[in-house]
């Protein structure tokens, strides 16, 4: 089965990237962006048809190595 | 002193860190691979050198902080064993939650190559002995990631606990966040854990310790480190 891992940073974190994004944006003409925050997206295929474990190993992927809690959150989808 | 100094797919300082252990220590380090699970016997000291480990995917050191080593590293620093990130080596112990917080992008975006003055901020660790609280001391950094960063309770113990262990200094002596190379909070360029026996720093001092080069600021760091595992 599919799945996308949603990694962003937490809205307190300060995001340089995405603010230099926005500005370019602001440059080329593209009107109406507010903000941008930059963030990574994971497509993962799991093994097996059960989403919950295949969720308790996503989340566990999350934890050790896919994101940084300390300023990272994460957010699994499946399709 | 036997000092490790830890060799992951993308470093590129390890050469230099040992080549300083050598000229101002007197050591012979030996150069481990990241894929071993065991520190060479006896060693007293593991160097995690600077570079770009696993190119800076994912994050600047996540991935080489989940290397078969860190394990013997973690074992070695949870015994009170000396460890020393620098740069990379930093990102890595940050990563490996050897350390508190995280570093992130420059402030201002920009990869950062140009000698800072740094403030020390204890002269009374096994890092810092060779140097006087408050001295003034002239080190190279280069990196793109090296804006510390965490919670606000984090900094507060960090500086409660008198954790940190350089700051980025104006030639007055004072610090201005917005001065720095990379937008650290409180201009932290180097903290140490709980017990002191840990130091990550982005600066790099293996680049300031021959007169032929320049200044030799940077020796001290190793001096107070061949002192301390002197008298250990």
């Amino acid at each position: 089965m599919k799945a996308r891992v949603i990694v962003t940073l937490k809205s307190a974190v300060l995001d340089p990237q995405g603010k230099a994004i926005e500005g370019a944006l602001r440059s080329l003409g593209v009107n109406g962006v507010q903000s941008v925050r930059q963030g990574k997206v994971f497509d993962v295929e799991l093994a097996g048809n059960d989403q919950a474990t295949a969720e308790a190993a996503l989340k566990e992927a999350c934890e050790k190595l896919l994101a940084n809690t300390v300023i990272e959150t994460y957010r699994i989808e499946f399709a | 002193m036997k000092p490790a100094v830890i060799l992951f797919p993308g470093s590129n300082r390890e050469r230099d860190a040992a080549r300083a252990l050598k000229l101002v220590a007197g050591a012979k380090p030996n150069i481990v691979w990241h894929a071993e699970h065991e520190l060479p016997a006896g060693t007293d000291l593991v160097v995690l050198p600077g570079g770009f480990s696993y190119g800076d995917y994912l994050r600047c050191g996540a991935i080489a902080a989940r290397a078969n080593i860190m394990t013997a590293v973690r074992a070695h620093a949870a015994k009170g064993g000396l460890v020393l990130g620098i740069c990379n080596g930093f990102q890595i112990l940050c990563e490996a939650g050897l350390l508190p917080g995280v570093l992130v992008r420059n402030a201002r975006l920009r990869f950062v190559c140009r000698e800072v003055l740094l403030r020390v901020e204890r002269a009374d660790t096994a890092y810092t002995k060779a140097y006087r609280k408050g001295d003034l001391i002239r080190i190279p950094v280069a990196h793109g990631e090296g804006n510390y960063t965490a919670d606000d309770a984090t900094i507060a113990q960090l500086e409660h606990e008198g954790r940190v262990a350089f700051r980025y200094a104006r030639a007055d002596g004072q610090i201005d966040e917005t001065d720095g190379p990379n937008g650290s909070i409180n201009g932290i360029a180097g903290i140490y854990s709980e017990k002191f026996n840990v130091l990550g720093m982005m600066p790099h001092p293996e680049d300031y310790i021959e007169p032929e080069i320049g200044p030799t600021d940077g020796r001290g760091l190793f001096e107070s480190l061949a002192g301390a595992l002197k008298a250990a």
